[in-house]
């Protein structure tokens, strides 16, 4: 059994988290220099130049991209033949977000429900965890701000509503927010599992690259329609009116029960934050 | 695309120039306060008090920027989603704030406030808070420090790059955006 210390987890996590912070990724900036040619709208075609003069400054002057540097969203996987040593492995998680935070002079933006109190040190970190085969741990940090998350629900749908009903859901979502979610966005749609299954698809869905079709092509062509369909409502760029206003949808689905059909729309900003490491 | 220049405090006059869609560089100085801020500013109202600035002629920008590096002004400062504070915007406009700085659709009764007391409400692009950091000259808290990035911080800002949302007029750029757009 391969043995990993929580030390190199820790300090895996923190440099993801500044880095995803601080570094857009190559494919974003891809997909904005895309949708520049794409917008049909002067105003558009001047926001998606801000967004991508804000990337290049983010960059080279080591700042946040965006000031809602998120909750600190990871996916880890856990290879069946690892033994970590040294501590929890949740709470080398934390530790490394808590370091990322402080070090990287990145907002804290965690707080209780109610009395609103801030955490100081944005953990809790939301930690999904899967067992994998294999003896390494591949950690993907997403993290993810308010303004677009407040945009994602789980419907119940019935069974008859089929391909239809999901279209028209993910087409409310997108509505209701509106300039909100600050477009051009991503979004990820969950269909199928349970209740639960579909909010977690919905969001592992925003981590397939922009431009990447899902692998069965009827599910592919579902994506497809679904962004023409989104990008034909006219919001665009920040919500002032324009052709672009995603950036791409990505599905993820599972067999569901025979009664149900469930369905959960997560949505990205255009501020796609996000890095992995394997170690 | 074009860009007007206006400056604080704003007075009617440069208002009244302003049309929705349009882009403008404000220089000047401006307020952040978001949530909690706006909570106390009411209590504050409330209990018959003054707040911690004149609202008169001002500008209040809805952002918690994140933490300044060492040797910097202020972290990322892009906006917040402004719909949060519907509640509390009309009361403040009453009071002759001039201007609100933020993302996201209004309510109609803020709306009508801006008809009411010529008032405009700015759009800075969500998501580009390093860019937007680059036009803040100074930074100073004046209120509620112990609400950290929720605090009201007074901001020296040159060029800052704003889109005009609703104007005086009754325009609103995400409606007329939209039906330009919509196929």
């Amino acid at each position: 059994m391969r043995e990993v210390h929580t030390d190199s987890i820790i300090s895996a996590v923190e440099g993801l988290f500044i880095d995803a912070n601080i570094n857009l990724s190559q494919n974003v900036f891809d997909a904005l220099d895309q949708a520049i040619e794409k917008e049909e709208s002067p105003v558009g075609k001047e926001v998606i130049r801000e967004l991508i003069n804000n990337a290049n400054i983010a960059k080279a002057e080591h700042m946040p991209i965006c000031q809602d540097t998120g909750l600190a969203v990871t996916f880890v996987e856990v290879g069946q033949d690892v033994h970590v040593v040294g501590g929890a492995l949740t709470e080398a998680i934390a530790e490394g977000v808590r370091r990322a935070y402080k070090n990287g002079y990145l907002r804290k933006s965690c707080c209780d429900p109610f009395s609103r109190k801030n955490t100081g040190d944005n953990t809790p970190p939301i930690i999904h965890t899967h067992i994998v085969p294999g003896d390494r741990i591949k950690i993907v940090a997403l993290p993810k701000g308010g303004g677009s998350e407040n945009y994602g629900e789980v419907r119940m749908l019935v069974p008859s509503q089929g391909k239809e009903g999901v279209k028209s859901f993910v087409l409310d979502m997108v509505t209701k927010g509106g300039p909100n979610p600050c477009p051009p966005i991503i979004v990820g749609v969950g269909i199928g599992g349970n209740f639960e299954t579909s909010a977690l698809l919905s969001k592992e869905a925003l981590m397939a690259p922009i431009g990447q079709r899902n692998p069965d092509p009827a599910t592919a062509a579902f994506e497809m329609e679904i962004l023409d369909a989104i990008n034909k409502t006219g919001i665009g760029p920040q919500g002032y009116g324009g052709t672009v206003t995603a950036l791409d949808v990505h599905i993820k689905m599972l067999p569901c029960h025979i009664a149900s059909l469930p369905a959960a729309v997560n949505i990205q900003c255009h501020a796609h934050r996000i890095k992995e490491i394997v170690i | 695309m074009e860009i007007k220049r206006i400056q604080t405090p704003l007075d009617e006059s440069a208002i009244e120039k302003l049309k929705a869609g349009e882009k403008v560089f404000l220089s000047g100085f401006i307020f952040t306060a978001r949530d909690s801020a706006h909570k106390r500013f009411f209590e504050t109202l409330d209990k018959g008090e003054d707040l911690p600035f004149d609202m008169r002629n001002q500008i209040i920008y809805y952002c918690g920027p994140s933490p300044a590096p060492p040797g910097r002004v202020i972290g990322s400062c892009g906006p917040t989603t402004s719909g949060r504070m519907d509640a509390y915007a009309p009361r403040l406009v009453s009071l002759g704030l001039k201007g609100m700085i933020g993302k996201g659709k209004r309510s109609q009764a803020v709306k009508d406030s801006l008809k009411q007391y010529k008032a405009i409400y700015f759009g800075a692009t969500g998501g580009a808070g390093a860019l937007l950091a680059r036009s803040v000259v100074s930074s100073e808290v004046v209120a509620y420090e112990d609400l950290g990035p929720e605090a009201v911080v007074k901001l020296g800002v040159k060029d800052l790059p704003l889109f005009v949302i609703n104007d005086i007029y009754g325009n609103d750029l995400y409606e007329a955006g939209i039906q330009k757009y919509r196929r």
